[in-house]
């Protein structure tokens, strides 16, 4: 029964944390403890019927074959009963949209949680709350859509809601800068997202996914293949956005300005994600343009290995952990180029788990230092902060991919579906990436929690409302791939496209992936744990000086965008309104010159003299008089009008 | 007969400004509030007519006075009439009407005088959406003209134009572009009584016989009236005056000007000139598209360029506008609701946004971005405002402007392809500027010196109030809005479509 609630009401899971924002908002204000509360037990209740929403889901197998849908007109235009344009609102739940939105409130839950203790005591405790509570919100509203133009509102939302958190503080220049930058990015993104969603609402009529879903399998009744590569392409860009991808990637590691939580939060269950879900969601477009799914594919991979790179040298904890958020979003996009929607959720839904413990482990680092980032600066933290480094290792191994933890099992799905797709170059790529992910990983955490002590910092242990967070999502990163082993691959059975299907368990990849992780992880303890002076670092970024710059500019990319916004964009704007002021203007101010010069002449003759206007009376009388004497009266009535 | 609800409405205003005329000029307080009363009567009222109106039947309601001859002669009757298009656009007034009111609530240099002139120039606006008759609407307009012209010079400011320049350039503008539609107005009017065999002004029956115009007469009228009603919606290039006139009016007159006067511009575009011309529009139309594209695109980076907040607003609204007319010149059902529903959100929006402007002018007496920042700190529903405003700016969905720019997309993109998706680039370029103008101006460290400045409060709240929630309602329910628009655009377009038809268009 109650999972028969869940089922009809699951579009209560994004309205609870929505009302609790408005609440937040309006009424608890004033006080901080409640409007916390209602936050986390919001989002505590969206999970719980999240759950159960989705128990009915797994249960059912026919939910896989066919959604369960329910929508309402959100509004129409043109006559009634053949509307020109209709929108719907409603709500999809299938096996991908179930496991979602588990993911996201779960998440998200303990996030909101962890955040009491860490924003406690700092200004505007309330409307951090009531932002996340709408972050949350607006990304469930974004999971349970049934309707792309409904994804649309929700994904701009979220991108609100970043902005709004990244720039939290204010009063920080840096806050500011990297809150817009974020919102700008997005939206150079999002314009290819609404020229494709335009498109397909043109071309296709609708844009109710399950009746796009079909269409679109028998696309050549509406439109050509060439019109459909254009489509997928335009979609396509608006995830390289949201997800990060390479080339408009810049924003994410600036998204570092806001609080830790909104951190942990961007980069695991609501922002980033997005964009990933959002190809998936429209796989039944990409999957009949073989170019755009390469596309994807290409982009993801490459992604993968810069962001990589891009981590390699950073200092800042969450710089590093940023970067391989992206590199991680590069490894979903490349698993769904090569088709693989079950090894792409899997990587997101393991993702999410460690990403997130891993962010609260730097927060719970950073609380603990006042804030100092720098990962050189630290050392040793793990005799002061057990609960915090021993989570943040599981994170670590996690990631890097070491069995039995989760990274493992997701990344070697991706790893197997690529090499059993022939994709060997982008293979190639992905398997470095997992070398280097597993060294700067571990580079970070052995200079962080191991080594030497820095005898400046007197960390101590968080509190609960923090350390337990951790702990439910170390658990998470220990066993959440467990779900996706090749002794018996759940996942596989429940997350797919189409039908399902993945690539059989490949021992030499695994086998390879494995060695790799250990490499990783063995170099970085051998250049950063045991030689204790790291002259060998030294030395490398010594003798690869050029390189290294550039790795730690990030290939100068952002100061390549600051030119072409300064010098190009604002440029161009000053032209633009030069020529207002001076051309459009100046033919005005001329009309109005014009009119006031010839004013000026006409008044000559308006002189205001009883003498001249009688002078003028007379001629005039002259002339007529001379015209009648000349012409005759009779002749002249043409010329001169009744005059007699 | 029924309650004459707008002729009430109409009278709301003015009769409280009558009794202002009579109230000691220093009663501060009591003058204020007999103008906020009856702007609130017409608000309520208006508010009532929009849900009372029966969007199944559509068409004309609240109907009056179309029996009672003002000039026989000429076939002109004191028509007051409103449909699913004129409607949404008085409520626009009274909302913004109500909220210019409170917006002046700080204004103490000859407040009688003030408020007289604005209820009076509120009317005149009202006037002209619910005229049904093309020489009641005309009279209205030039009503409008002169109250503006003296609130400018009189309370306006001076920056980088004189508010005597600004006042002047408004006017004139104002003044030329009637007189063009003037001239079409009365060419039409010989040539539709010729044809209908007896003078008729009123906007049905002036339309029956207008259509059945020639393809040349229909196309050189449609040219007069485009440049009239063009230059009043600032259309591109006829768009220079906004950003000066609203930068030198005062806030109130910018709140009316840029949320609804400028509309008058669009709605008699659509309901007076595509309407009686489908032809001539059908003939202008491509070119409109591009203006109005060239308008969104050059506006929004004019708007890039500026420091002056008020100058950032002006020309983002002309930018706004060039969608207006761009969703005009598709011509079909779904354009034209979009154009309609547009210049409804994009009035709420600029009047939230000129009175947040003009409480942080009041306040910090600049509005010279460079030398603010970190008015969030000190002032936060001031920044609450000014952020609801932005955002209804760069179309953030959930907000009103959403779905009218999202119905415009469709409508272009589908019409006029490639054209169109510079217009669509706008939304980038509109980020852009509007977000760096909020993050210079509210964002970043505090300044000592703005340290003591008190946020908004009582009267002051109301503009944020009543726009902002129209704004996140209008947003979260679209068809609130839509619905209406739908039910009068769909007769309108039924008629051009058929017109077009035995022109032998389409």
């Amino acid at each position: 029964m109650y999972v028969e609630f869940a089922l009809q009401h699951a579009w209560l899971v994004p309205l609870l944390p929505a009302l609790a924002f408005v609440a937040i908002v309006f009424l608890t204000r004033p006080w901080k403890m409640l409007s916390a509360i209602l936050a986390v037990g919001s989002m505590a209740l969206s999970c719980v019927i999240a759950t159960l929403a989705a128990y009915g889901i797994f249960t059912n197998p026919e939910y896989a074959e066919k959604p369960l849908v329910y929508a309402t007109r959100w509004f129409s235009l043109g006559m009634p009963g053949m509307p020109a344009l209709q929108i719907d609102v409603g709500v999809q739940l299938d096996p991908v949209s179930a496991m979602m939105m588990v993911m996201v409130s779960f998440i998200s839950t303990f996030i909101f949680l962890y955040s009491i203790g860490y924003m406690d005591g700092e200004d505007g405790f309330s409307v951090f709350f009531s932002y996340l509570s709408l972050f949350g919100a607006s990304m469930l509203l974004l999971v349970i859509s049934s309707n792309l133009l409904q994804m649309f509102v929700a994904w701009e939302l979220v991108g609100l809601c970043s902005y709004l958190l990244i720039g939290f503080y204010t009063h920080k220049i840096s806050a500011r800068e990297a809150a817009k930058k974020a919102f700008v990015t997005c939206r150079v993104a999002d314009f290819g997202l609404l020229l494709g969603i335009l498109s397909l609402q043109i071309v296709f009529g609708t844009l109710n996914l399950t009746e796009l879903s079909e269409r679109i399998a028998h696309f050549e009744e509406f439109t050509t293949f060439g019109i459909l590569t254009m489509i997928a392409v335009l979609v396509f860009i608006g995830p390289i956005g949201k997800s990060g991808q390479f080339p408009l990637h810049v924003w994410l590691p600036d998204a570092m300005e806001g609080p830790t939580p909104v951190s942990a939060l961007i980069h695991a269950a609501t922002m980033v994600v997005a964009g990933v879900y959002l190809v998936g969601r429209t796989m039944f477009l990409f999957h009949e343009v073989e170019s755009a799914m390469q596309l994807v594919a290409v982009t993801g991979a490459f992604t993968a290995l810069f962001a990589a790179t891009c981590a390699l040298t950073q200092r800042e904890i969450k710089k590093i952990l940023a970067y391989s958020t992206v590199s991680q979003l590069g490894y979903m996009m490349l698993a769904l180029g090569v088709g693989s929607l079950t090894a792409s959720m899997f990587h997101m839904w393991t993702h999410a788990f460690f990403k997130a413990l891993m962010f609260l482990g730097a927060g719970s680092v950073l609380v603990a230092l006042h804030h100092k980032a720098d990962v050189w600066e630290m050392g040793g933290l793990v005799k002061k902060m057990p609960i915090t480094a021993w989570t943040f290792v599981i994170g670590g191994l996690a990631i890097a991919g070491i069995p039995p933890f989760a990274g493992f099992w997701s990344k070697d799905e991706i790893l197997a579906a690529t090499f059993a797709e022939g994709h060997y170059v982008l293979f190639a790529m992905a398997a470095f990436t997992a070398f280097l992910t597993a060294f700067y990983m571990w580079r970070m955490i052995f200079l962080a929690f191991f080594g030497k002590e820095n005898p400046d910092n007197h960390p101590k242990e968080s509190p609960w409302t923090m350390t337990v967070p951790l702990l439910v999502l170390a658990i998470g990163a220990i066993g959440a791939g467990w779900l996706g082993t090749p002794w018996g691959n759940v996942w596989a059975e429940w997350i797919y496209f189409g039908h399902p299907h993945h690539a059989d368990p490949n021992f030499i990849v695994m086998g390879l992936s494995v060695v790799l992780a250990v490499a990783g992880i063995g170099l970085a303890y051998s250049m950063y744990l045991k030689d204790t002076e790291k002259v060998k670092a030294k030395a490398m970024a010594e003798q690869y000086s050029t390189a290294y710059r550039v790795l730690v500019n990030k290939y100068y990319i952002d100061e390549l965008y600051l030119w072409f916004n300064h010098a190009l964009v604002d440029g161009a704007a000053k032209i633009f309104y030069l020529f207002d002021i001076y051309i459009v203007d100046g033919i005005v101010n001329g009309i109005g010159a014009f009119a006031k010069v010839s004013g000026e002449g006409m008044r000559v003759f308006q002189t205001g003299r009883l003498q001249n206007y009688v002078l003028i009376f007379f001629i005039g009388v002259l002339v007529v008089a001379v015209l009648m004497a000349f012409v005759g009266p009779s002749n002249a009535v043409p010329v001169i009008g009744g005059v007699k | 007969m029924d309650f004459p609800i707008l002729l009430t409405i109409l009278l709301a205003p003015l009769v409280a400004s009558l009794i202002i005329m009579f109230i000691p000029k220093d009663e501060n307080i009591l003058i204020k509030s007999i103008a906020a009363v009856g702007m609130f009567v017409a608000l309520a009222l208006s508010l009532y007519a929009y849900f009372a109106y029966n969007k199944d039947i559509g068409g004309l309601q609240f109907v009056f006075g179309h029996e009672l001859p003002w000039i026989k002669d000429l076939g002109v009757t004191f028509f007051l009439a409103v449909d699913g298009i004129s409607l949404p656009m008085l409520l626009l007034t009274n909302l913004i009407g109500f909220s210019a009111i409170f917006a002046s609530w700080n204004v103490n240099n000859r407040p009688k005088e003030f408020f007289v002139l604005l209820l009076m120039l509120i009317a005149g606006v009202m006037g002209t959406f619910i005229a049904h008759d093309l020489f009641i609407f005309l009279l209205f307009y030039e009503v409008v003209v002169i109250p503006i012209y003296v609130l400018v010079i009189i309370w306006g400011s001076s920056k980088r134009v004189t508010k005597e320049y600004a006042g002047m350039k408004l006017t004139m503008y104002l003044l030329i572009g009637s007189g063009f539609l003037l001239v079409g107005v009365i060419a039409l009017f010989v040539k539709t009584a010729a044809i209908a065999g007896h003078p008729d002004m009123s906007f049905t029956g002036m339309a029956m016989a207008a259509q059945q115009l020639g393809e040349f007469d229909q196309i050189w009228l449609f040219a007069l009236m485009l440049f009239g009603f063009g230059s009043l919606i600032s259309m591109w290039p006829f768009h220079s005056w906004s950003p000066d006139g609203y930068a030198g009016a005062p806030t109130a007159v910018s709140m009316i000007h840029a949320g609804v006067l400028k509309k008058i511009g669009g709605y008699g575009l659509i309901k007076i000139a595509v309407y009686m011309l489908p032809l001539g529009a059908s003939f202008f139309a491509p070119y409109m598209a591009v203006l109005g594209v060239i308008g969104v695109a050059y506006a929004a980076m004019g708007a890039m360029a500026q420091k002056d907040l008020k100058y950032v607003v002006g020309y983002s609204s002309v930018s706004h506008m060039g969608y207006v007319i761009l969703a005009v010149a598709c011509l079909n059902v779904i354009g034209i609701n979009g154009a309609v529903a547009n210049m409804f959100a994009h009035g709420v929006m600029a009047a939230l946004f000129f009175s947040m402007i003009g409480f942080i002018y009041e306040k910090t007496h600049t509005r010279w971005i460079p030398d603010m920042g970190g008015l969030a700190r000190q002032t936060p529903r001031l920044a609450v405002g000014f952020m609801l405003a932005a955002m209804a700016s760069l179309g953030l969905p959930g907000l009103v402007s959403f779905i009218p720019e999202f119905t415009i997309f469709i409508a272009s993109f589908e019409v006029y392809g490639g054209v169109a998706v510079i217009g669509i680039a706008g939304i980038i370029i509109t980020a852009l500027y509007v977000l760096r103008a909020g993050a210079n101006t509210l964002f970043g460290p505090p300044r000592p010196e703005y340290d003591h400045l008190e946020d908004i409060k009582g009267p002051e709240m109301v503009p944020l109030v009543v726009l902002g929630t129209v704004l996140v309602v209008g947003g979260c329910l679209p068809s609130l809005l839509f619905d209406m628009i739908n039910s009068g655009v769909v007769p309108l377009h039924a008629a051009i479509s058929d017109a077009l038809q035995l022109g032998g268009k389409f």
